[in-house]
């Protein structure tokens, strides 16, 4: 961990029509870390995400992937250098299978390259593959969950095919846009241990949570975002007992407190 | 001068032609491919107003204006309400229906020099040297008033909120109680009104030619893409630049590229910025 | 009275017929049964198509046939590009032009005989329409089919102002082909081709992709996949095939002029593709196979055509009708019984 950063983002601004959406954010996440970003409701944590990954033109500042310009590239290229993301909204292709979800991040030109799912040389079969990855992030790959329709799917493997797309490019990073929202404790419980294992396999996640217990649990460090400012950044434990974030959540510690049995 | 009056003349004239093809996208994201199919039917219809009724001219444009109306309201409800929310198929119907109607025409023999309106007002001035014909003018005059009027109606009259509020959230205003299908049923209304009124105002200055139609459309889709799809502001300052643009290839180059200035000008938009002069925000994400 | 109407007691049981041969990805062909079951609607539609130059009476009905598998190309593109792309083109006469004033150019200037022109034009034709509607690609929305509309429209209009390329005479004394057979069975040979490859085309990997361009954009590009170069190859594969088909009509009718960027072409493809059942590629095929032979047995009456066809494309669109391919599918896969409850 922490050598040299593996995502700089500098002094980010976007707004939207007055409204000021993102003002000078800037923080740096090293290697391998999981770094959290955490805020109350619209203080534009999704907003610095399609930044950083293209879906959404940055009025001003820079992003940097290894000490390399990805500032307002297409989000495909973006993607391709191994950026990945996830959507809050989850976008799956509902129409198809879970396995065939995972058939067109395999047609992108990195997956192409990487040359298939843990292992050198030849990308196989594509549907053999995304099978792999999903048994990896969670589908049972004897039971015929892999083959349902999307559309049919609950909300926990839902969350689960949003990751396995950014599995499937073989990610250096993947932006969580809240994995745990709307899931139960089981499913909760369940998918924590699966974001330390993605960390073990040297994925570095940035990850936007409004479960706070379940985020400081795998994160390493944690940026709080208010009306688009950034507030502070530490390790959990600091950010938790700054009076500002306390102030953020409506001011009111009880909340904080709240958020953290919820 | 010559330049700046005609440009005038010809910039209100796209204004007129394609307030009525962005109100109806702004309000209820409809893309109304019958528009120009709807402008040459005015024309007809006033034509045989005054030709086979013989009523009188002011009574035959109020006539007309009134059943433009009723037909975009009719198209709408008729038509266009079941096929609402799929892209496809409101693209496909109103282009149908607009063919449908403009080869009819085209069938019935409407063609050829034989169809005019009468102008308001016989005569000409001249401004500055250059003889205008009284017509042109009220080109202006009408222009100037379908903008004043559409502002105030949007900004202080409470259907023309509902309409305003519609265009910006539709949910958000269906929330509020606006009921969207009657607001899109006014919205047809108006554009098919508006589409009648441009066609009374313009087709004076010729014949009323079947062609028009299509050269309506692509006008006024022209206009509103430079402008931002659904923004009636951009529309106008879009309506100013084509115009002048347009009287200047046809000054200086030839009279031809009339119609390739339109094309160039959705071509160069599309590349520069997709969103037009005035697209809002929600159109800038529309490059994927 | 209505034997139809459902009832409390009774209602309608749908049952899917041989399900295992039809389950993707594994070909259990166990008995002739299942082969035929699989191989005759397909064997049914080849042979039909083959023998129909010998079953038809005259001269001008055989005619008929190369014109309406001209029409059959754009329907193909047609179909595939809205229903596995999501792009509305409104202007198949783009494509027709197209290729058709390449290959009549390359064969008046160049002396190049149709077995060259045929296959240059649909390339050339495929990367000018594919060139010039780029800039559409990128957008979401109404923009493609706007653009799509506006171009045959403009560029006849430039043709004819500019008096450029035969002004409004077109381009006379093209080549025509060797010999009727040639020109019929050629034509009929491409459509299949056309069908069975885009068929397994939308059905491979690529087709998913295609699939999630029109559904899902936002996610193809998280994917890392370009949605503007996917666009971009899909329309290169419509409009070549509408070049081809323009390339051969300029060929038949040793002529190219400006009514090959006719309405006709633009709607009647459109109007095959909802009758006959958009999403199957066969299904605007049938459609042609109805509506052309109608349109020439209209042609007295001049463009109430295509008031015919508009109509008939309304009404089909606005009452939701699933077109004659989805329906007949549906009948020939599943049982449909009325059972007691």
């Amino acid at each position: 961990m922490s050598q040299e950063p593996i995502l700089q983002v500098n002094k980010v601004c976007k707004s939207f029509g007055g409204v000021q959406a993102l003002s000078n954010v800037s923080f740096e996440v090293s290697q391998g870390e999981v770094f959290g970003i955490i805020g109350p409701n619209g203080s534009g944590k999704t907003t610095l995400i399609n930044c950083i990954t293209g879906f959404i033109r940055m009025d001003s500042g820079r992003v940097l992937y290894r000490g390399r310009e990805i500032t307002n590239k297409p989000p495909n290229r973006i993607a391709n250098l191994g950026v990945t993301r996830t959507f809050q909204i989850m976008r799956p292709y509902y129409s198809l299978p879970a396995y065939k979800n995972l058939i067109i991040p395999l047609f992108s030109p990195r997956a192409r390259q990487s040359g298939g799912w843990r292992g050198g040389g030849k990308l196989g079969d594509r549907a053999t593959v995304s099978i792999d990855i999903l048994e990896e992030i969670g589908f049972e790959r004897d039971s015929f969950v892999p083959y349902k329709l999307a559309s049919s799917l609950p909300t926990g493997y839902l969350k689960r095919l949003e990751l396995a797309r950014c599995l499937a490019l073989r990610p250096d990073i993947i932006l969580c846009d809240e994995v745990f929202s709307g899931l139960s404790m089981s499913e909760i419980a369940s998918m924590v241990p699966l974001i330390e294992k993605l960390q073990m396999d040297g994925i570095t996640l940035v990850m936007i949570e409004h479960r706070l217990r379940e985020l400081f649990r795998v994160a390493n460090r944690v940026m709080v975002l208010n009306f688009g400012e950034k507030l502070t950044e530490g390790v959990p434990e600091e950010v938790m007992q700054d009076e500002k974030v306390k102030e953020a959540y409506l001011g009111s510690e009880k909340l904080l407190d709240y958020m953290f049995e919820a | 001068m010559d330049i700046l009056i005609y440009g005038m003349v010809n910039s209100f004239s796209l204004a007129l032609m394609a307030i009525g093809f962005t109100l109806v996208y702004g309000i209820s994201r409809l893309p109304n491919f019958a528009h120009g199919a709807l402008y040459v039917v005015t024309g007809f219809l006033v034509w045989s107003f005054l030709n086979i009724l013989k009523i009188h001219y002011i009574f035959a444009i109020l006539l007309g204006l009134l059943i433009m109306g009723l037909i975009g309201a009719f198209i709408y409800r008729f038509i266009l309400i079941r096929v609402r929310g799929m892209a496809t198929s409101e693209i496909i119907a109103t282009y149908a229906l607009g063919l449908a109607v403009l080869e009819f025409l085209r069938w019935k023999g409407f063609k050829g020099m034989t169809y005019t309106l009468p102008v308001f007002i016989e005569g000409s001035v001249s401004i500055g040297g250059t003889p205008v014909d009284l017509q042109r003018l009220i080109v202006i005059g009408i222009g100037i008033i379908v903008v004043a009027f559409m502002w105030l109606f949007t900004h202080f009259n409470k259907t023309g909120l509902a309409l305003r509020g519609m265009a910006q959230d539709e949910h958000a205003a269906m929330m509020l109680g606006i009921d969207s299908d009657w607001m899109a049923v006014i919205a047809m209304a108006m554009g098919s009104i508006l589409a009648g009124l441009s066609a009374i105002v313009l087709l004076p200055l010729g014949n009323i030619v079947v062609e028009t139609g299509y050269n309506v459309l692509i006008l006024s889709i022209a206009v509103c893409i430079v402008g931002g799809l659904g923004s009636w502001v951009g529309a106008i300052l879009a309506a100013f630049m084509i115009g002048f643009i347009q009287i200047i290839t046809v000054a200086y180059i030839q009279s031809h590229f009339h119609m390739v200035v339109a094309l160039l000008a959705i071509i160069i938009t599309l590349i520069l910025r997709p969103s037009g002069l005035f697209g809002r925000q929600k159109e800038l994400e529309e490059r994927v | 009275m209505d034997k139809n109407r459902v009832t409390p007691e009774r209602r309608k049981e749908r049952l899917d017929r041989g399900i295992k041969v039809r389950t993707e990805g594994i070909y259990a062909i166990a008995s002739w049964e299942e082969i035929s079951y699989l191989v005759l609607p397909r064997l049914l539609l080849i042979v039909g198509l083959l023998l129909l130059p010998l079953l038809m009476p005259s001269l001008y009905w055989k005619r008929v046939i190369s014109i309406v598998s001209i029409y059959a190309l754009l329907a193909l593109g047609f179909d595939f590009l809205a229903h596995f792309v999501g792009l509305v083109s409104l202007g198949g006469a783009f494509f027709v032009g197209t290729g058709g004033y390449i290959a009549a150019i390359l064969n008046k200037a160049f002396g190049l005989s149709p077995t060259f022109t045929i296959p240059m034009a649909t390339l050339a034709g495929a990367a000018i329409c594919t060139l010039l509607l780029l800039p559409a690609l990128p957008l979401r929305g109404v923009y493609f089919a706007i653009v799509t509309l506006m171009y045959p429209l403009v560029l006849a209009r430039i043709i004819e102002a500019l008096n450029i390329l035969g002004g409004t005479d077109g381009i006379l004394g093209v080549a025509g082909f060797p010999s009727r057979w040639i020109e019929q069975y050629l034509i009929l040979l491409i459509i299949i081709l056309a069908l069975f490859g885009l068929r397994r085309l939308v059905n491979e990997d690529i087709g998913l992709v295609f699939r999630g361009v029109k559904d899902n954009d936002q996610a193809v590009r998280a994917s890392g996949l370009s949605i503007t170069f996917y666009k971009a190859i899909a329309v290169f594969i419509a409009s070549g095939l509408g070049s081809l088909g323009g390339a051969y009509l300029s060929h038949i009718y040793m002529w190219s002029g400006i009514s090959q960027f006719a309405l006709d072409f633009s709607i009647i493809p459109i109007a095959a593709t909802v009758i006959g059942g958009g999403g199957t590629l066969v299904g605007p095929l049938l459609g042609c196979f109805i509506l052309v032979p109608v349109s020439e047995l209209l042609r007295a009456f001049g463009t109430l055509r295509i008031v015919f066809y508009s109509l008939i494309l309304m009404l089909f669109i606005m009452f939701r009708s699933e077109g004659i391919m989805v329906y007949a599918q549906r009948k020939y896969h599943q049982f449909e019984r009325w059972v007691k409850v």
